[in-house]
């Protein structure tokens, strides 16, 4: 659960964000809102990548601003891009690197490792370059370097963004069988409309929180 | 991984480790300078090239290695020529090319990962300087991550660039991919720290 | 010496001595009145100098010349491996980390005046200046030449590392106004 009280963000003097209080308890919430909306800082917001400068924002608890460590262990964020978020040369090598600081052994890392590309039938993806994937199996590793950090909960930036349709569905399902709560930043509406909340963002506020069948209508209606 | 210069294969200078082979090139190249002996020089190079051809890597891999450094001990020794000293130059000639046969002999046997490794192990002692071989290890596997993604993204650009006629114009091109790469840079750092990894 | 860089500073660090190794994988430009042709290694030096400063940049060239070390062919045509430390040229190659030290050291203490031509002045001190001070005297002591011969010798290449200095100094001064580096993104 996310807690956000009195939020609001400026970057180089440039109000972002103005007043967000919100609580974030449901399983599925999409967020929307133009480019430029504020959106992709509140995504940030949430796992303390920025942390406000005025409010607070406690994930299970913790307090951003008081340790952001402890609250970006948390949350796993994706990113738009995959290719601007793995780290390493190889498939199991990027999904072992978020393992090795937690002080797991050598076996224990691979075993883990190996559980987790099985998840989604990348096995086969172990040991290949990570520039030799496509845009989606990319997305899906990306995926699968956040999950196997175990977080509480996913926060994902526009991450269909890239993908072609196959791909995109292909997300969309891995999405669905999810355990963990996730917040989605998206301009695919579809994405989200089976969600249980959905937050629309214009010019740093929050201009509408509901559900799907409320909120999207009235944001595609504003996005005329 | 076989990336680089490596080429596998089953040779006692392939299952040396890295660290073993890394003193000795250090050694005989001290060796080598210490000795100011035209004749020690000239019998190393058969030495060296016996090394070179344990290997059991063909001789085309050898040539292509040697090109470059070839014409340039040619220069060393047309200048050592005109100086007057021709065996001055022999002996220099044949002290290069015994060391770039040696080095090439380890770098041809042994992968970049191990090379790698050799080096955070090498750092160790100087941790208490203020150098964190985990780091150095970080920043090797970055840029090597890198090194596909400019070319891909120095691909699209050349493109739009020709679409406006531009590809051949050194600004239009170098500018943007600094600025994509470099905003690349700027999410990868948030996704490192996303995952919760301080360093 | 690392114990000041951050996550951010070495995913630069990383991303400038990627951006040396393409700039190798370009062919030498041969340009008419020149008798050598351009290779664009030292270019890369001074671009690291100007846009990242001097220990950033100096890291980053210094990554670059390890990976060339451990086996990554990455030096103009393919060279690389331990071999090249062991050439009569070796001394340019670890001139470079210096070089990009001494250009991004100039541009940071000079931030707030930075146009294309003190790019191009601090270029050819750190990129032209540095690199030439610690290579030729090294060519001359491993391969047993006079200062003179081995100065000789490597002049020829001044002309093409002069319009290197240029195309650095254009290209950060572009840069400069688009992306500021210097304050430390974020």
């Amino acid at each position: 659960m996310i807690v956000l009280d009195g939020v609001s963000h400026a970057f180089d003097g440039r109000p972002v964000l103005a007043d967000l209080s919100l609580t974030l308890a449901e399983r599925r919430i999409g967020v929307v809102g133009a480019n430029g909306s504020g959106k992709s800082t509140f995504a940030r917001l949430l796992n303390g990548l920025v942390v406000p400068s005025a409010g607070s924002v406690l994930v299970d608890g913790i307090d951003t601003r008081r340790d952001a460590k402890a609250a970006r262990r948390k949350v796993g964020f994706v990113f738009q891009n995959p290719d601007h978020q793995i780290v390493m040369p190889i498939v199991a090598e990027d999904l072992a690197f978020g393992l090795k600081p937690r002080g797991f052994g050598k076996a224990e890392i691979a075993a883990r490792v190996d559980a987790a590309l099985s998840r989604y039938d990348l096995a086969h993806l172990r040991d290949r370059p990570v520039h030799q994937l496509s845009g989606g199996e990319k997305q899906l590793i990306a995926l699968s370097a956040v999950l196997v950090l175990e977080p509480a909960l996913l926060v994902m930036d526009e991450p269909t963004t890239l993908l072609d349709l196959r791909n995109r569905n292909r997300l969309a399902e891995a999405v669905a069988a999810l355990p963990e709560p996730v917040v989605m930043v998206t301009h695919d509406l579809d994405f989200i409309a089976g969600f249980d909340r959905v937050l629309m963002i214009e010019d740093g506020r929050l201009a509408a929180d509901g559900l799907p069948a409320e909120v999207l209508p009235f944001y595609r209606e504003r996005m005329r | 991984m076989t990336i680089g210069l490596y080429a596998p294969g089953a040779s006692a200078l392939h299952r040396l480790p890295a660290g073993v082979k890394l003193g000795a090139l250090v050694a005989a190249s001290l060796a080598l300078f210490a000795i100011p002996s035209t004749i020690v020089a000239l019998a190393a190079v058969p030495v060296a090239f016996a090394v070179y051809l344990s290997t059991g890597l063909g001789l085309n891999r050898l040539i292509l290695e040697l090109r470059g450094p070839a014409l340039l001990l040619c220069f060393v020794f047309v200048f050592h020529a005109l100086a007057g000293s021709v065996e001055e130059g022999i002996a220099a000639v044949a002290r290069f090319a015994a060391l770039i046969l040696l080095a090439s002999a380890v770098t041809l046997t042994t992968p970049v990962s191990e090379m790698a490794a050799l080096v955070e192990r090498l750092l160790g002692p100087l941790e208490p300087l203020g150098v964190n071989p985990a780091k150095v290890g970080l920043a090797i596997a970055l840029a090597i991550r890198f090194v596909p993604m400019i070319a891909e993204e120095y691909r699209q650009i050349r493109e739009a660039q020709a679409a406006r006629g531009l590809d051949r114009n050194l600004l239009a091109l170098v500018v943007p991919l600094i600025i994509r790469t470099l905003k690349a840079a700027d999410d990868l750092a948030d996704a490192i720290e996303a995952r919760g990894i301080e360093t | 010496m690392t114990r000041d860089v951050s996550t951010r500073d070495i995913v630069y660090i990383a991303l400038f001595a990627a951006l040396m190794a393409a700039v190798n994988l370009v062919p030498p430009i041969q340009v008419a009145f020149l008798p050598v042709p351009i290779t664009a290694a030292t270019l890369a030096v001074m671009l690291a100098g100007c846009l990242i400063g001097a220990k950033r940049g100096g890291l980053a060239i210094l990554l670059f010349v390890l990976l060339v070390a451990l086996g990554l062919p990455l030096l103009a045509g393919g060279r690389g491996g331990l071999s090249v430390f062991f050439g009569p040229t070796a001394g340019f190659i670890l001139s470079w980390p210096v070089g990009a030290y001494v250009t991004g050291w100039l541009t940071e203490k000079n931030w707030p005046r930075m146009n294309a031509v003190w790019f191009f002045i601090f270029s050819v001190i750190g990129g032209i200046g540095v690199v030439y001070l610690i290579g030729i005297p090294w060519l001359a002591l491993v391969a047993k030449l006079s200062l003179f011969d081995a100065a000789k010798g490597s002049l020829i290449f001044v002309p093409g590392d002069l319009v290197k200095a240029i195309a650095a100094a254009a290209i950060a001064e572009t840069v400069r106004r688009a992306y500021p580096l210097m304050q430390a993104a974020r």
